[in-house]
């Protein structure tokens, strides 16, 4: 065995040496090759996969939502009868009593003109159901705006109802014993009638940017939702933006190292990492029960998202002003500037833009925050838009958890189309984030 | 106020610092040929000086970086301080004009006097300080502002000028002072980050003479610079001496030997011989500063 093991060549050795390092470095090499090329596959396949996923879940909301962003409207016959609209019996056009008048009969009486023959208590209030419940108040913003309206038969695009849109849109199976759909025979053969009339048409859906939310889907709208979130950003970003960026420069450029800063730069960085609900309760026990704050109000979610918001703010403060090359600052010390100037004039300016990417991508996820808010009774069902930051409001992540519990179709869809307008404010709000470091970044 | 330093073997007491004085002022043509004495050689004192130090210790945390240094920077002279990397030359720079203060673990002993005022005297406040001894860094570092915006800076924060056109005229004034002048007129309003190396630390010492400091302290200013930026920086050191004092760290020693009339030498925190530059670097008396000058070490 021994003899076998020993080299053949000993003396030999440091010339085979040579060439064998160069085979063994070409062998190592395609090795390293290979290694390189798989770690570029890892890489594709990760990125592809990230890609498809986002294209689905993209595809999912697009395809579901963008529908509701067009609403089906009937055209009805309406006679606006003087004998009607005016309740006092004077004969004259005063608006007061105009106001009082019964503009549902109006909208009845039209759609008993388009099918004479529905007949009987049940058949006619499934001839009623096919417009929007609020269609009276319509007609009677329609007179309001242009009174010289009454007296004549005029036709009238009015908001078809839930079921009749989602008929139209095709998410009802006629193919369904009747009972089993929400919508009633009749009404599908009058739909198919009026279809082939030109009498039912799609039309781009204003009511989901002007309205707030609504019980009826039709009418509901994100306007209330959105200025609530606007309000609460307004609020959180005043008060974060401030206090995250002073926070920042006291710790990073006055604070003198020591035990204390470091117990509170854990602190902060571990406040980052507080699940967000945890800053609901906190909002919900100090603003709401101790200082008595109005709940559901803007300002009290506004303060909650701005606790949330705070610790990324500066601890990307933080980062953008460590990676201030020190030279400047001490150009500036050496100039003779007090260290108040030195921040100010010079590293400040040059952190500036790190600090705003830092608050934007804050914001967003303040933006996108539901759970704390829940906690603060921002998840009540509410249909006026909010005036001021004490009016009870609801915001659009919260909105969109509220519609996706409805069971209605027609709520599924503007979940979608929710989702869509959020995320469109993310988009746009990183976008600002980009836009902001590339406009303002400086080299040294 | 009586202080016990160790020197070589020896243990000193010093009583102020004109004994510590008397005993650096060694007899000239005394060799000393004894690695181990770390007493200054040489005549630290000057007829009239403009910076006086005695006794300058300086810690950070645990590590003694300066040992026991006294000298005397005179009045319009430029005086270099060389050494091997490490040396504390830089860390004594610094001292002149308490950019130390920045470092939180460094601690300055002794006395340090600008005109006769001790410059770590509770009441001296450092921004007045560093007006008057002005600073140039190793790398240079223009702020990321125009080249104008660079120079008005200094004159602006410390209220030098009233008008723009007394403005304008001080920085015309500082650039034409720093040689820079010609090379760029006609970019005034670019930013100064866009120039050459060797252009950035002129447009460094115009911003530093700009606010007409008395001292100027140049922390090896042409190091990252190539031969001929050096040779612009050095001529203008030697005219800037009319009117300024300047002290220089640098890393060359033909440099040194160029634009300095003393020159003081380091060694591991000690100033271990000081003196006009043409004895130093003909005739050594310390065995340390030879090796240095000859190239056997550093």
């Amino acid at each position: 065995m021994n003899k076998i093991m020993l080299p053949a060549s000993t003396p030999e050795r440091p010339k085979s040496a040579r060439r064998d390092i160069k085979t063994i470095v070409n062998a190592s090499l395609a090795r390293q090759h290979a290694a390189e090329r798989r770690f570029r596959w890892y890489g594709l396949i990760a990125i592809s996969l990230g890609l498809a996923f986002v294209l689905l879940m993209f595809g999912n909301i697009i395809g579901k939502g963008y529908r509701a962003f067009w609403q089906t409207y009937i055209q009805i016959p309406i006679t606006f009868d003087l004998s009607i609209m005016d309740t006092s019996g004077s004969g004259k056009r005063d608006l007061q009593t105009i106001d009082g008048a019964d503009y549902s009969v109006l909208v009845r009486s039209g759609l008993r003109k388009l099918f004479p023959k529905a007949e009987g208590k049940s058949q006619l209030r499934a001839l009623y159901g096919l417009v929007s419940a609020d269609s009276p108040y319509e007609l009677k913003r329609k007179i309001q705006q242009t009174p010289n309206l009454i007296g004549v038969e005029k036709e009238i695009w009015l908001l078809a109802s839930a079921q009749v849109d989602t008929l139209f849109k095709g998410n009802i199976n006629r193919m369904l014993d009747e009972s089993e759909r929400s919508i009633k025979n009749d009404q599908i053969e009058w739909v198919d009638k009026l279809q082939a009339a030109g009498r039912i048409e799609e039309k781009f859906n204003i009511a989901l940017f002007i309205n707030g939310d609504s019980r009826e889907p039709e009418q509901a709208g994100i306007r209330g939702a959105l200025m609530g979130s606007l309000l609460t950003l307004l609020i959180t970003f005043l008060l974060s933006f401030p206090i995250g960026v002073a926070t920042a420069v006291y710790l990073e450029e006055f604070a003198t190292k020591g035990r204390w800063t470091d117990f509170i730069e854990v602190n902060i960085n571990n406040l980052a990492a507080v699940p967000s609900i945890v800053f609901g309760l906190l909002g919900l026990a100090v603003f709401i029960n101790f200082f008595g704050l109005p709940r559901s109000s803007p300002l009290v979610g506004g303060l909650v998202l701005s606790l949330m918001t705070l610790p990324v703010i500066i601890i990307a403060g933080r980062a953008a002003l460590a990676s201030v090359p020190p030279s400047i600052r001490q150009a500036a010390l050496g100039m003779g500037a007090s260290k108040l100037q030195m921040v100010g004039h010079h590293v400040l300016p040059l952190a500036m833009p790190g600090m705003l990417t830092g608050s934007i991508i804050g914001m967003a996820r303040a933006l996108g925050e539901s759970a704390p808010l829940l906690m603060i009774g921002m998840v009540a069902f509410i249909v006026d838009v909010p005036k001021n930051f004490f009016d009870p409001a609801t915001v659009l992540p919260v909105q969109i958890y509220l519609w996706s519990d409805l069971p209605e179709r027609a709520f599924v869809e503007r979940t979608s189309a929710a989702i869509m307008i959020l995320l469109a404010f993310m988009i746009l709000m990183n976008g600002l984030a980009i836009i902001l470091r590339k406009r303002f970044e400086r080299r040294w | 106020m009586s202080k016990t330093t160790t020197i070589g073997n020896q243990t000193i007491s010093l009583n102020d610092s004109i004994a510590r004085n008397e005993l650096d002022n060694q007899e000239s043509g005394v060799q000393v040929t004894d690695y181990d004495n770390r007493q200054t050689v040489g005549k630290i004192t000057v007829d009239k000086p403009k910076m006086v130090c005695r006794g300058v210790n300086v810690y950070y945390s645990q590590k003694h970086a300066i040992k026991n240094v006294s000298l005397d920077i005179g009045t319009n002279e430029v005086i270099s301080f060389i050494g091997p990397s490490g040396c504390g030359k830089s860390t004594f720079l610094r001292c002149l004009n308490r950019m130390n203060d920045t470092i939180t673990t460094c601690r300055v002993t002794g006395q340090i006097k600008l005109d006769n005022e001790d410059i770590y005297e509770k009441d001296i406040d450092v921004v007045q300080l560093r007006a008057r001894v002005g600073m140039v860094f190793q790398k240079p570092n223009p702020f990321p502002k125009s080249i104008y915006e660079n120079i008005a800076y200094g004159p602006r924060i410390h209220g030098m000028v009233n008008t723009k056109s007394e403005l304008d005229e001080l920085v015309r004034d500082s650039l034409e002072r720093a040689g820079l002048i010609k090379e760029v007129e006609k970019r005034m309003h670019e930013p100064g980050t866009g120039l050459s190396g060797g252009q950035q630390q002129r447009l460094c010492i115009a911003r530093a003479i700009a606010i007409n400091p008395e001292v100027i302290l140049m922390d090896e200013p042409c190091s990252a610079l190539d031969p001929i930026a050096t040779a612009k920086i050095e001529e203008l050191i030697d005219e800037l001496r009319e009117n300024y004092t300047i002290v220089i760290v640098t890393h060359s020693m033909q440099q040194a030997a160029r634009v300095s009339q003393r020159t003081a030498y380091f060694h591991l925190g000690d100033m271990i011989e000081i003196g006009d530059t043409d004895q130093i670097f003909t005739n050594p008396r310390h065995k340390l500063t030879e090796d240095y000058i000859t190239g056997r070490f550093g």
